[in-house]
């Protein structure tokens, strides 16, 4: 492998560069602006809101519609706020992160690296999984959901989020351990290892950047549902989306904009985090090594 | 501690019915305890499958691999107590040299400080010891090779397999580990099966040679016998390096092929060939190529083109008419239909 040296970056940009630049910058402001909008009104009171423009900066920093919309917000008949809502939503995604990722990650660990008779058709067959509109499940789901006595529980959204992630998430792992040499597994296997023992040892330190990317994506997904949420929740396991619905179409005589924007943020707010945190660990390259190079 | 092999009527073959295809065919080798072995043929000879067979990657059609008179077909790979080296090493990439060595001890639960101490022994057998807490990312091509062996040394196995283990090395690295192996095997004196396409290798590590072609043994000898009495056609041109020439129909003078037999096809070794200038057999010189210490010269005869070996100092230029000679005993005669050799 030969490069070409990297000439010295100039002090002025090139004209094209710069274009280049300014496109970037427009389109950056472009989708950001819908998140600073909000974030100006929901510091605004409802005088400032009606006579200031819509992106003009708040006179001063009013917490006040935050907590409002943390806790005391009326959501219906209740008036507690998101905070229910949000904690139903962590008791929720967080379980059902996490085992849909294990899960997909041991699917993918098999159909890729232990390869049975019909393996492949099985796979195929998963694949319709990732394509089917959810809606078509709905029915079924909530008849299955009864049986097992888990209708209108966090539990039962658990189970129906696992499941609806399920072929994504073994769609990710498969693909990234397509690539994993079958050398190494054999190697393994001739030192004496077992399944379990390959996965937890070699196979599963290799994964950091595809766990990263299952992680986010399942949490995205599982987060932001609104339509299993709807369907599948009760009274007391409502998750953050459908509080946030409630909330913003619960107004008495005057609509509070900046209890809702506030509300709009709280509930955005925890993909957000996760994307920063993880999306530093979007690291590459882990199999250097493994094979000649 | 070495153990004897037995490969006992091993047929393979992939696919069911009409669309299958064979791919091993009567494989019947006995290794001694102690011994080196070298499989050794063209790609999709066969060679991979056999070791993966006997490693217990893939199980045969028919047949039994016995390992000290031990049947083990169908027992896993991990409880047959064998060792391989990989040709793409196929190291632990999230694991330092010394885990990557120790890795089969601590599957067999050894307590760490004994783990340790075989670690240490190994590594400086190997002169790697100061790069046990690397990475194999962070090694050469050549530290990769010798991690890879001191993982299989560690574990004192009773059977060594190599997958052509020194084909991803340059060639002056090459000619070092092959030394370092056989060294290795001298001091150990495990039984060792090595799969290579590489007759070099073959011949110099080998203390017995399976040469193998299409899914079968064409010829199952020691480096002298593959080489001074070649079973078939075969073999004859794929050991030696030029290859044998073989010569069909018109024989040159003094050369007469056993039995009386019209139809024969000759071998000579281009070392076997001298230029002698009064000699009855007569060709031009057609190239001329000096390598140092040998020159190599073809020249076309009626018989058909011929390499020979001669020193550096010839003076042949291409263009010039010689005489060829060969001793008869440096004659292989082979039958000019089924190619198998004449006696």
């Amino acid at each position: 492998m030969s490069t070409k040296p990297t000439p010295l970056p100039s002090l002025f940009p090139s004209v094209g560069r710069l274009l280049v630049y300014a496109v970037l910058a427009l389109a950056a402001a472009f989708f950001l602006l819908p998140l600073y909008a909000m974030l100006v009104t929901s510091f605004k009171d409802a005088q400032e809101i009606r006579s200031s423009a819509l992106l003009a900066l708040p006179r001063a920093l009013d917490w006040s519609a935050w907590g409002t919309a943390w806790a005391t917000a009326c959501t219906g008949v209740d008036c507690n706020g998101l905070r229910p809502f949000f904690w139903n939503s962590v008791a929720m995604a967080v379980p059902a992160v996490l085992i849909s990722t294990v899960w997909g990650a041991l699917n993918g660990y098999v159909l890729s690296l232990w390869k049975f008779r019909g393996s492949e058709a099985l796979f195929g067959l998963l694949l319709f999984g990732v394509f089917m509109p959810f809606q078509v499940v709905l029915l079924p789901m909530s008849q299955v959901l009864g049986w097992l006595g888990l209708s209108s529980s966090i539990t039962g959204l658990v189970l129906v989020h696992c499941l609806a992630g399920l072929a994504g998430t073994t769609l990710f792992f498969r693909n990234y351990y397509a690539a994993i040499p079958k050398e190494l597994v054999n190697a393994a296997r001739m030192d004496g290892a077992g399944f379990w023992q390959i996965f937890w040892r070699i196979v599963l330190p290799l994964s950091t950047p595809i766990v990263m990317v299952t992680l986010i994506w399942q949490f995205t997904n599982i987060w932001n549902d609104f339509l299993f949420g709807v369907v599948f929740s009760g009274t007391g396991s409502k998750p953050v989306t459908v509080g946030l619905n409630n909330l913003a179409n619960t107004s008495s005589s005057v609509k509070a904009y900046n209890v809702d924007m506030a509300a709009a943020i709280i509930a955005g707010l925890p993909t957000m985090v996760v994307y920063v945190l993880a999306g530093k660990f979007f690291v590459r390259g882990l199999t250097a090594g493994a094979v000649k190079g | 501690m070495a153990s004897s092999l037995d490969i006992a009527g091993i047929n393979k073959r992939f696919g069911k019915g009409d669309k299958s295809v064979e791919v091993l065919r009567k494989v019947d080798i006995h290794v001694a305890p102690g011994e080196f072995l070298i499989l050794v043929g063209p790609s999709g000879c066969g060679k991979s499958t056999l070791l993966n067979i006997i490693a217990g990657l893939d199980g045969p059609t028919e047949g039994e691999i016995r390992i000290g008179g031990q049947n083990v077909v169908g027992m896993p790979p991990r409880d047959r107590d064998i060792a391989m080296v990989f040709q793409s090493y196929a190291l632990y990439p999230t694991l330092s040299v010394a885990d990557n060595i120790g890795f089969a001890l601590e599957m067999r639960k050894m307590p760490r400080a004994e783990r340790q101490k075989r670690i240490d022994e190994v590594a400086a057998m190997l002169q790697i010891g100061h790069l046990l807490d690397r990475r194999p990312s962070q090694l050469s091509g050549g530290q990769r090779q010798r991690v890879a062996m001191g993982r299989a040394l560690a574990r004192q196995p009773q059977l060594f397999l190599f997958d052509e283990p020194l084909s991803n090395l340059d060639a002056k690295l090459r000619v070092e580990m092959r030394a370092e192996i056989k060294r290795l095997h001298q001091a150990s004196g495990t039984t060792s099966v090595y799969v290579t396409h590489d007759q070099v290798e073959a011949m110099t590590l080998g203390s017995r040679i399976a040469v193998m072609k299409g899914g079968v043994v064409q010829q199952l000898g020691t480096p002298d016998e593959i080489y001074n009495r070649p079973a078939n056609t075969y073999v004859a041109s794929f050991i030696g390096s030029p290859t044998m020439n073989l010569l069909r129909g018109a024989q040159p003078a003094g050369l007469v092929p056993p039995h009386g037999a019209q139809e024969a096809l000759l071998g000579v070794r281009p070392e076997h060939v001298t230029l002698q200038d009064d000699a009855p057999w007569r060709g031009q010189v057609s190239v001329v190529e000096p390598t140092g210490p040998d020159t190599y010269v073809v020249v076309d005869t009626a018989a058909g083109r011929v390499t020979l070996r001669t020193d550096a100092q010839t003076r042949v230029q291409p263009g010039d008419r010689v005489g060829l000679a060969v001793a008869p005993a440096h004659a292989h005669w082979f039958d000019a239909g089924t190619e198998e050799r004449l006696a």
